[in-house]
């Protein structure tokens, strides 16, 4: 697609190998009254792929993550998860499945033992002390365990809230903006941590990011969005070269700005 | 779909089907947290309903030389606010669990796990009764020695009082939770302030028949007044006025029903706009 033209081919709409997609999207809508969220995307992520929702502020990444967990409810659309319809049958899936956002926090007056421990119940785990105990050693929070939630720096609290997305063992985990506001080293440990868990368990990790490295290190599928739609898809190295571009931020610019152009050039 | 052998499979999650006592407990173990957590908001608790008791307590000593109405039962003062009490604070614990979650943007955590929202709404209810119990009791047991009144002479009357007015608290707590769902935390003050409008039409510290002829109907509606009507029948005249109990009971039932409503059709409005994952302070 060089010179920036946008497309959404039905041949690109699947990633990764698909007999049985662990998420599976279809004419997905989202409107807030006038406002269209999301605007009609198909997708589909097959298992073990871990693949990114790619797009500025108000693209329609986090809509898209809330409508795959059953926290919000589309206008249209369907959308099934580990074989699922989560907007009918959501209760069987969220055991599978977990999440994670620097913007939803965790009470802060209790510790982080506390806190894994209540959600370690709400799953129904079994052996819960055991499975804390083992993601604290994986996650290397042991250290502050017994420390309320909310005298952690932003590095700890990212690690405890990946504990508790991991608690469940997720076949699917949703990730939004996983290192936002992390420093390059704890972001780096959080994407490493990230690709082990995966190849250790082939999960599948759909995540919302607005972080073009990240999504160039971690991700094998990338959808990028704009106004609500899905403008182009594919693998980094796909993108890149199909723009003619040296990275992905390249291509992001390129289509946000060369959108830009055309409009202002309509306008004249 | 099949578990990947990657997963360990002595930690997979319990089954998730249907209601499970252990997600309630799970809820309410964390409220218990967050009160264990501050000992200024377990003091609180004990605070206003022990204040209240000493000021009617006292004030109720005077009346007694000065007023026949008091001096026919001298604890209706002091049992009317400790069970005022039990309204105010079952309303007010169910809403402050609630907005715990509310404040610490918590809702976008907890229902993308297997927990129901009638799951919740019980551990709420279960909080709410936990609230009531270590504010008031201290409080009604502290009278005795002060002012050697007790309000566990009622006898099991006291109970059908405690469960009707508790009840009522929790009606009110739905309603107001699904209204801040609803509007967001801007709501808060409802929590705090709505009880207060009902205290006049409850009766609380006067027979209904003060109150002007047009507006008794309503103060009928509460079941509040029932029970405040109710408890002097028996402390004046020593008669348990079951026609009382059970329409309170009843009204009860109906405001659970339309709590309960409100509350499930904002959450359900809340899904739909997105505000399980926004709503915060």
């Amino acid at each position: 697609m060089p010179g920036g033209t946008l497309a959404d081919p039905a041949s690109m709409r699947h990633i990764g190998a698909m007999p049985e997609p662990v998420i599976a999207v279809e004419n997905l809508v989202k409107r807030y009254g006038e406002a269209v969220a999301v605007d009609g995307i198909d997708f589909a992520v097959a298992r073990g792929v871990t693949a990114a929702l790619l797009g500025g502020n108000g693209a329609g990444k986090t809509t898209t993550l809330s409508i795959l967990l059953g926290l919000l409810l589309p206008t249209a659309g369907h959308v099934h998860v580990l074989g699922e319809d989560v907007l009918r049958h959501r209760y069987r899936v969220l055991p599978r499945m977990n999440f994670s956002s620097p913007y939803v926090d965790l009470p802060h007056r209790l510790t982080v033992r506390q806190n894994l421990s209540v959600y370690a119940r709400l799953y129904r785990l079994p052996r819960r002390r055991e499975r804390i105990g083992q993601l604290a050693e994986d996650l290397q929070i042991e250290a502050f365990l017994d420390r309320p939630a909310g005298r952690l720096s932003s590095g700890q609290k990212t690690r405890v809230a990946l504990a508790k997305a991991l608690l469940n063992q997720p076949e699917l985990l949703l990730l939004d903006e996983p290192t936002a506001s992390l420093d390059p080293d704890t972001g780096d440990w959080v994407r490493s941590y990230l690709e082990a868990y995966r190849a250790r368990t082939g999960a599948t990790i759909l995540l919302a990011s607005h972080n073009m490295g990240e999504v160039e290190r971690l991700c094998s599928h990338v959808m990028m969005m704009k106004g609500g739609r899905i403008v182009d898809r594919g693998s980094p190295a796909e993108l890149i070269g199909r723009y003619g571009r040296t990275t992905l931020e390249e291509v992001f610019l390129q289509i946000v700005r060369g959108s830009r152009t055309e409009l202002a050039a309509a306008a004249q | 779909m099949t578990r990947q052998p990657g997963f360990s499979r002595g930690f997979a999650p319990g089954s998730s089907s249907g209601f499970s006592p252990a997600r309630v407990w799970a809820m309410l173990l964390r409220y218990l947290y967050i009160l264990r957590s501050s000992w200024p908001r377990t003091l609180e608790l004990l605070y206003w309903p022990t204040l209240q008791m000493l000021i009617w307590g006292f004030m109720s000593q005077f009346f007694y030389t000065n007023s026949s109405y008091v001096a026919r039962a001298f604890g209706v003062l002091l049992a009317a606010v400790m069970l005022w009490d039990v309204l105010f604070r079952g309303q007010l614990g169910l809403s402050i669990s609630f907005l715990e979650e509310m404040w610490s943007r918590n809702l976008g955590h907890l229902f993308v796990t297997p927990l129901r929202p009638y799951e919740w709404v019980i551990s709420l209810l279960a909080m709410s009764a936990i609230r009531v119990t270590i504010g008031v009791v201290p409080a009604a047991l502290l009278a005795i020695p002060l002012y050697h009144y007790s309000i566990f002479t009622m006898g099991l009357p006291l109970i059908a009082f405690f469960a009707v007015l508790l009840a009522m608290g929790w009606a009110l707590g739905l309603a107001i939770c699904g209204m801040i769902l609803r509007n967001g935390v801007g709501a808060e003050s409802l929590a705090w302030s709505i009880i207060f409008a009902l205290a006049p039409l409850s009766c609380v510290y006067y027979p209904v028949t003060t109150l002007p002829s047009w507006l008794r109907p309503v103060a009928w509606a509460l079941p509040s007044t029932h029970v405040f009507e109710g408890m002097r029948a028996l402390m004046f005249s020593g008669v348990f006025r079951a026609d009382y109990l059970i329409g309170a009971a009843a009204l009860d039932v109906l405001y659970l029903a339309l709590g309960g409503l409100v509350f499930s059709l904002s959450f359900r409005n809340a899904r739909r706009r997105g505000a399980l994952l926004q709503m915060g302070e």
